[in-house]
């Protein structure tokens, strides 16, 4: 019993790595970009993974017309995520004390993993969004307009993840070691709902 | 019967020859040619194993090669102005280019030698001197640009320069031209024992910025290479000389008569002690020091007007000379500082000095008179052996970290390799043609780097395609690993390489700079971004301050600018990214274009001559959009009243 409460009470503290780790990273390379420019989401904004990536990256972008990367005031996911993820830490936390004085059913636990799952998909959905929006919203006085063979303008929305070609860039887009240690914890919670459920049925 | 057996005979042997021979050919052809091939091949994309720096000489430029594959990978400017980026034409630079006889846009760059910590090259600066216009230059190895020329006062011919100390406390400057010292209008015929040779101690300290310390006021021979003492012979410097004779006149012969000249011994450390405790005597000068300011990107030009003179008589023990046979050029010191080689050049021998025989000698007061009351120690006192019959006309010698050394002799064309301490020949090997000097990486230092070596030939004749009667010099790549030498490649060299250095890649290229960084420009005309650009006039001088990005200048539009203004385009280039330069060019410049690094900031003058509407341009191929990086300028005529505005994108200021 108190084995799980624990684990449900670091899964719940290894979001907090989020605060100090990138959650996702895009990479740009090109044929003159050897050695890729890079840029590390994190939840409460973007930087580059050298000093000038992210200038160098709107240098680049601003040819077919691509807004500038978000400073973290202009997006409002950069001011909600912290507390979201905080907050769910701290009720993560309190699920796991109250479970590990047999305070609270083990659903609770499932409860948190769900909301959490919830709230990651949204995440994910509102990320997609927003490189949709970032690769297909552009300039109408773009320098390079380049059409599909269908005459409809190009797509240059980077991949959710993945490696995918866009023009002479690859990009590729892979969670880092914050999205890691979330899902590491997510996997915790989930796993102390399924020992508790079992002790209880044992119990019974 | 008996014809038929022959003729079989005679046909089999026939066969065995033919087959012998078809081996022996395909082995030379085939196994060797691609060892060969595969030593200096690097593959595209793959870096070189050693960074080499040869000179340019009359080019005045360093030029930066890789090894071994012998590609050329930069030309850095140093004493000759340089349209390709602007050096020595640019606001910021021209000032380099400044001596006590005015702006001189020329020079003869020589020795390049790397600084060395503990007798061993540090990958901090290289430097070179400049022999015409007596100058020594330090080039930074993190910028690859130069930080620093200083002009030597009261030396003619800047050539037995620019060698350092084993802790690059100083980096000397020798006299190759015997002059009156100081200058005075005087009958050339009364050179003899009135014309003087000063060597020069330049001190340099932790930031690598050249001060001169003293000057050691020597005979008026012709000091022609020099090389410091290193280990136990740390504290001296050695000088060879020639034209002992004092002749002023068709030296060819006249300076060729004495059987020996001499080396000189010079105790730089107990110089350098008598100078610190007050020793020697300020004498008017007039030289003037030119330092780059990274912060400001620009030249601070100072005139100086006395320097320290030290009489070596003044000092007991300071300078020896040691007789060396048949006006001796190149004076090389081995790795354990023991050996100092004299290259006769006009002998077939080399002769080498002891520096530990040399100390007792002095100990001993073995000497042979003295030359102009400098003692001349006895010729068998300081001799540790002779290189007996190795060539024809010793030139210079660097050494390996085998116990070996190499010899390049002009006149017979070739190089020698010998024993240091048994002074036999072990290999030679022709040069294509009539070498120089030759090179290994640290060959100079107490850590010589036995891989590579490289022959710098002064003849190039037919080995490449014809180019009309001027031809580009040739060195030549050897692989110096095993006990003989093997020539691996030939490769064109640009203007004519004297000496050279080379350092392992791995030292210095981690430090090469990618940009330099615009928060840390200090210029006192940079516009750091798009809303400082800006036109301000202050009479007949019109001041652009200017940025470039991809793909556009701001502003892109000038006008007011009228016929007898004189226009300066101060461009910064506002990019932060590894290798996106931006060129600003502008029609009918009398100087030359500028070539701007990310974050720098760099300045040419204009003086239009006709009103009309005039195109500036990127020379750069900077980006897809290069080619419409262009700009207008609008000049009326003197006296018009066309009002300044200046603009981008139809955006206009005026004032």
């Amino acid at each position: 019993m108190k084995r799980s409460a624990i684990l449900m009470i670091l899964g719940s503290l290894l979001l907090l790595g989020l605060f100090y780790f990138p959650l996702w990273n895009i990479q740009l390379g090109a044929p003159q970009y050897p050695d890729p420019m890079g840029m590390n989401i994190f939840i409460s904004g973007i930087e580059g993974e050298e000093e000038f990536d992210i200038q160098n990256i709107d240098g680049v972008n601003h040819y077919i017309g691509m807004k500038k990367i978000p400073t973290p005031a202009e997006m409002w996911e950069f001011q909600v995520f912290p507390i979201v993820i905080g907050g769910m830490a701290a009720l993560g936390m309190v699920i796991g004390v109250l479970g590990f004085f047999r305070k609270i059913h083990p659903s609770w636990f499932l409860g948190w993993f769900i909301l959490m799952l919830v709230l990651g998909l949204l995440g994910m959905y509102d990320f997609n969004n927003w490189l949709l929006d970032y690769g297909t919203d552009l300039d109408p006085k773009a320098i390079i307009k380049l059409t599909d063979p269908e005459g409809n303008p190009i797509n240059y929305k980077p991949p959710l993840f993945g490696t995918q070609k866009i023009l002479n860039f690859t990009a590729h887009s892979y969670p880092r070691t914050g999205a890691y240690l979330m899902f590491v914890g997510m996997t915790l919670t989930l796993g102390a709902w399924w020992i508790r459920k079992k002790a209880l049925k044992t119990i019974k | 019967m008996k014809k038929i057996t022959n003729f079989i005979a005679v046909f089999a042997l026939a066969a065995i020859f033919t087959s012998c021979n078809q081996n022996d050919e395909g082995e030379k052809s085939g196994a060797m040619a691609s060892s060969a091939a595969e030593k200096v091949y690097v593959s595209p994309g793959e870096h070189d194993e050693y960074y080499a720096f040869l000179s340019g000489g009359y080019s005045g430029n360093l030029t930066v090669y890789g090894l071994p594959s012998g590609r050329m990978l930069k030309e850095i400017p140093v004493f000759s102005q340089f349209p390709t980026n602007g050096y020595g034409y640019s606001e910021e630079t021209k000032d380099m280019l400044k001596t006590s006889f005015g702006m001189v846009p020329w020079g003869d760059s020589h020795h390049p030698d790397i600084s060395q910590t503990n007798g061993e090259i540090d990958g901090r600066w290289i430097f070179i001197n400049e022999n015409n216009t007596p100058r020594i230059a330090r080039i930074s190895l993190e910028t690859f640009e130069t930080e620093e020329i200083i002009e030597i006062p009261h030396s003619a011919g800047n050539h037995s320069s620019s060698y350092v100390t084993e802790n690059t406390e100083y980096v000397v400057a020798g006299t190759r031209f015997s002059v009156p010292y100081p200058q005075r209008d005087m009958p050339i015929d009364e050179m003899k024992g009135n014309f003087k040779g000063p060597l020069t101690f330049i001190a340099v300290d932790d930031d690598g910025h050249m001060e001169i310390d003293f000057q050691v006021d020597m005979p008026g021979f012709n000091y022609d290479l020099s090389h410091p003492g290193r280990g136990e012979s740390h504290g001296w410097f050695f000088f060879t000389t020639y034209n002992t004779e004092e002749s002023h006149t068709m030296q060819e012969v006249n300076a060729s008569q004495n059987d020996k000249d001499f080396i000189a011994a010079v105790n730089w450390k107990k110089i350098s002690e008598y100078v610190e405790n007050g020793g020697g005597e300020i004498m008017d000068a007039e030289y003037v020091h030119n330092v780059f300011d990274h912060d400001t990107q620009t030249t601070i030009s100072t005139t100086k007007n006395e320097v320290l003179k030290v009489d070596p008589r003044d000092i007991p023990g300071a300078v020896f000379f040691m007789p060396t046979p048949k006006s001796p050029h190149g004076c090389d010191v081995d790795p354990s500082g023991e050996y100092i080689i004299g290259n006769g050049k006009l002998s077939s021998d080399l002769t080498v000095h002891s520096f530990s025989k040399m100390l007792d000698a002095i100990d001993n007061e073995e000497f042979d008179g003295d030359a102009y009351g400098i003692p001349v120690l006895k010729f068998e006192s300081t001799l540790a052996g002779t290189v007996k019959d190795a060539g024809l006309g010793p030139l210079h010698t660097e050494f390996d970290d085998k116990g070996n050394a190499y010899t390049t002799f002009f006149i017979s064309s070739e190089v020698v390799k010998w024993k240091v301490g048994s002074w036999e020949v072990l290999d030679r090997q022709p040069s294509y043609y009539s070498v120089g000097h030759l090179m290994i990486s640290g060959g100079n230092s107490r850590k010589p780097d036995g891989k590579y070596m490289i022959s710098l030939n002064k003849i190039t004749k037919d080995r490449y395609l014809p180019t009309g009667p001027e031809l580009e010099h040739s060195a030549q790549l050897f692989d110096i690993s095993g006990d003989k030498m093997e020539l691996l490649l030939d490769f064109p060299t640009h203007g004519e390489p004297h000496y050279a250095a080379a350092i392992k890649a791995d030292k210095i290229k981690e430090n090469s700079k990618k940009i330099y960084r615009l928060d840390e420009n200090n210029h006192k005309y940079a516009a750091l971004n798009e809303g400082e650009t800006k036109m301000v006039r202050e009479g007949n001088e019109v001041h652009v301050y200017m940025t470039t990005v991809r793909s556009h200048f701001a502003p892109d539009n000038l006008e007011g600018i009228h016929v007898g203004d004189k226009v300066y385009f101060h461009v910064t280039n506002l990019e932060q990214d590894f290798d996106v330069p931006h060129g600003f060019a502008v029609i009918g410049a009398n100087t030359s274009e500028l070539l701007i690094m990310p974050g720098q900031t760099k300045t040419i003058t204009w003086e239009p001559k006709k009103p009309g509407v005039w195109p500036f341009y990127c020379t750069d191929f900077c980006s897809a959009l290069h080619q419409e990086m262009q700009g207008y300028i609008r000049v009326s005529a003197e006296g018009a009243n066309t009002p300044m505005k200046w603009g981008l994108d139809d955006e206009y200021t005026s004032n």
